[in-house]
């Protein structure tokens, strides 16, 4: 495989298109619900929104189906455990999306029951604002990590 | 904890300054971050670790011969003569842990449950999953902000939080908010009740397998949103009703886009009762399934639609009216079995009934002022700001400092979708609340779950949860 | 507010009487028009189950409340009954001291008080005697201290603004 240094050669860059193209075009998500974003990821999902045009409306329960997770509202620190082996579960190559004011900085609740950011607990790769993001601002952050995916290499 | 804040200012020593683990050992804060930090670090996947994390926050389930009080709560009757259930058969019985994490929990609910068989003979719930300090955060926010934090409780009805909070505070500061704010109100409450049942109906029918019942009731809910985000901004959390009045006064054309919801929605009711009413799938999943009694509703504190699904035609609407609900007319839906299908009945029949609250309110809307004319709590007209030096300061004031209430304590009850959403609030005379405490009307059903679960089928679980529409930001708090 | 000013032509103000009239140590009191009824801890078991009894018999809400420095005691727990018929709320305190926050349990009179007590349990470290159960309810179970005592930080992590690095 060719490093970063290298520029691939055609073989490999047109692979890594295809597996690339492959894993923007049916990634499932991991239902991880947790409080009102969960209301407007369902809303997403649901009829109106209908994510089913991005391939994504298969929303998984089993983490072990599941290539993302959108962490959907506030994580406590007793859920914060969970949250994590939730995470091991999921087969790689797996995506997070922090979804909310809440999971991506505690958002308005600065205190002893929350864990202040979600990144503190598994890698994050795009942080969605708003209280809550409303269906169009978490398409568009999927859309950001269709980007993210489609623009890196097929192995990290 | 070795550094308590200081009792005068309230000022308490940051943990840990930017250096992880630079926190005093021992505090709270160095505690949590140590234990996400670990996390960071090992993941959970090795066994050991696994089973330290999961363990964690499960009260195992008391022995058969606890206290006969324990026993009458894990599922039997209540009162002084307890029948404690009798395990019948070999006696063989399994726990297993359902949620947190679990899409038919409705958040993240956990139950133990205890089997034998297919038999489901005691379940325990164990909450706190989502515990967001929210009656900590409430002691540092202003009465100003306090609708802001309030509204993220039952986040399926944030209207009916607000409402509840700023009643609590008018009662205390002796206002009452101008007619055509307590119009809007009840406009707007309704309306969230009805969009807060239509997301129940969508996840009810999609719990026992009627997927395309998930989409329709989302189309009806999208229309109420929409409505919604045009009145206050935004389609959730809005922090509309707030002490002393409403935030704005309604849109331009808000009456077309009423007039556009009386007439659709109940179109959709009509797609609702056709689909479920006498769908044999749908009955066998919900008739008998889940019941409680009135008697087991009032000693668990059950109310809203699950107490009248059981018979009793209690609405604290009716009883303790409040934002002039008295003056409209409705009835109050009835059922008589107590199960999962009454429920959906009775749901049904509230939205009706809702709708019809909303025609009136929005035929006789008053007019008038949105807000109170009590400068204290009113913050001056956005206009005025440009004008006046002395409304400047007046608005600079209200929002950073906020306004004081007099000491005193005051409990208020209103009717949510879910039941009765009460909130008890203390103040000392302060700019923020002494304490506030919200009784949710979901955390006394989550406690009456493993009533309705006792002696039924591991399959019932899910309907049965679902039937009584917990929100677990509600429970939790 | 003493018992004789109950409304006694009103059924809710024949309860609240019936009540007054059976308990003479308790005091009675109506701030804002809530009828609140002030009782000792040792004697809140037998009056809740009065209560129920004259027709209180809905459990609405437990809780506790942190007065730090109070001449009456720190900690006070907010009992609310609720009676459909005729519709009547009621409020009961208790006072308890800072140094020895416990109380008996009501879970024998009402089993809906269980949640309720636990919680108050997992905040305040009010301790509950007789409670069958009483173990955290919100926080996980190794955690320490009570976070909703007003002594008690609010835990709040420091904000930081951070520059981006330029590439």
């Amino acid at each position: 495989m060719a490093g970063p240094a290298s520029p691939p050669g055609f073989l490999t860059a047109t692979l890594q298109k295809a597996v690339n193209w492959a894993r923007t075009r049916s990634m499932w998500p991991a239902t991880f619900g947790l409080a009102c974003c969960a209301i407007e990821m369902m809303a997403t999902g649901a009829s109106h929104h209908d994510l089913g045009r991005f391939g994504m409306e298969v929303f998984r329960a089993s983490p072990r189906q599941a290539d993302l997770m959108i962490v959907a509202g506030r994580v406590s620190q007793k859920m914060a455990p969970v949250l994590r082996q939730v995470y091991d579960q999921m087969p790689d190559p797996k995506w997070v999306i922090s979804m909310g004011a809440c999971a991506s900085t505690g958002g308005m609740f600065n205190n002893y029951a929350l864990v202040q950011g979600v990144d503190q607990v598994v890698p994050v790769d795009v942080y969605v604002p708003g209280c809550p993001p409303g269906p169009q601002s978490l398409m568009h952050g999927i859309l950001t990590l269709h980007d993210k995916i489609r623009s890196g290499e097929i192995v990290r | 904890m070795s550094n308590p804040p200081d009792i005068v200012t309230g000022e308490t020593e940051a943990p840990g300054l930017g250096i992880p683990g630079a926190a005093p050992p021992g505090t709270p804060g160095d505690d949590a971050r140590r234990r996400t930090h670990d996390l960071w670090l090992t993941g959970t996947e090795s066994p050991g670790e696994m089973g330290r994390f999961t363990s964690e926050g499960a009260q195992e389930m008391l022995a058969e011969e606890a206290p006969p009080v324990l026993a009458a709560q894990m599922g039997s009757l209540v009162g002084d003569d307890y029948a404690v259930a009798v395990v019948s058969g070999t006696g063989d019985t399994q726990i297993i842990n359902m949620g947190p994490q679990h899409p038919a929990t409705h958040g993240v609910l956990r139950l133990h449950l205890e089997l034998e068989g297919e038999t489901i003979r005691r379940a325990k719930p164990i909450i706190g999953y989502l515990h967001t300090g929210m009656e900590k955060t409430a002691e540092a926010l202003t009465y100003v902000q306090g609708a802001t934090n309030v509204t993220r409780m039952d986040y399926m009805s944030p209207f009916f939080n607000e409402l509840c909070f700023s009643l609590a505070v008018e009662r205390l500061l002796g206002i009452e908010a101008p007619p055509r704010a307590q119009a809007i109100r009840v406009l707007m409450t309704e309306l969230n009740r009805v969009a807060s049942h239509l997301l129940w109906i969508a996840t009810q029918g999609l719990d026992v397998g009627a997927l395309s019942m998930m989409l329709y009731g989302w189309r009806e809910r999208e229309l109420l949103l929409a409505f919604f985000e045009k009145v206050t901004g935004l389609r959730m959390n809005h922090d509309y009703i707030r002490p002393g009045g409403v935030a704005a006064d309604l849109p331009d054309g808000w009456e077309d886009d009423v007039a556009a919801i009386l007439d659709e929605v109940p179109r959709g009711l009509a797609d609702y009762v056709a689909l479920l009413d006498a769908n044999p799938i749908f009955k066998q999943r919900t008739v008998g399934v889940g019941v409680i009694t009135p008697e087991e509703c009032r000693a668990f504190g059950v109310t809203g639609p699950i107490l009248r699904a059981a018979g009793v035609a209690w609405d604290t609407r009716r009883a303790f009216p409040y934002s002039g609900i008295e003056r409209y007319e409705f009835e109050i839906p009835v059922g008589g079995a107590g199960d999962t299908f009454d429920r959906y009945r009775v749901r049904l029949e509230e939205m009706r009934q809702s709708l019809r609250i909303v025609e009136q309110a929005a035929a006789a809307m008053p007019r008038g002022d949105y807000r109170s004319d009590d400068l204290k709590v009113t913050p001056p007209p956005r206009a005025r700001l440009d004008q006046s030096m002395e409304a400047l300061i007046h608005h600079f004031k209200l929002f950073t400092e906020g306004f004081k209430v007099p000491p005193g304590e005051t409990y208020q009850a209103v009717e949510s979708p879910r039941g009765e959403l009460g909130m008890y609030l203390v103040s000392r005379g302060g700019a923020k609340p002494w304490r506030l405490h919200v009784r949710g009307p979901s955390f006394a059903h989550v406690q009456a779950l493993p009533v309705m679960l006792a002696d039924s089928l591991v399959a019932d679980t899910v309907a049965t949860v679902a039937s009584a529409d917990p929100v677990l930001g509600d429970v939790d708090r | 507010m003493s018992p004789a000013s109950f409304d006694q032509g009103t059924p809710a103000g024949r309860v609240l009487a019936g009540l007054a009239e059976r308990f003479p140590a308790v005091e009675w009191a109506a701030p804002l028009g809530d009828p609140v009824a002030r009782v000792a801890r040792e004697g809140l078991v037998t009056f809740a189950a009065a209560a129920r009894d004259a027709g209180l018999d809905t459990f609405i809400d437990l809780c506790a409340v942190d007065y730090l420095a109070r001449p009456a005691g720190r900690f006070e727990v907010v009992v609310h009954l609720l009676s459909m018929e005729p519709p009547l709320r009621l409020r009961i305190l208790v006072a308890l001291a800072g140094d020895d926050p416990s109380l008996p349990s009501l879970t024998g009179v009402f089993p809906g008080a269980n949640f309720y007590e636990r919680e108050a349990y997992d905040l305040f470290g009010v301790r509950f005697d007789g409670h069958p159960d009483l173990t955290r309810l919100l926080l996980p179970d190794e955690w320490e201290g009570h976070p909703l005592r007003k002594d008690h930080p609010v835990g709040a992590v420091p904000v930081q603004f951070k520059a981006l690095e330029p590439q």
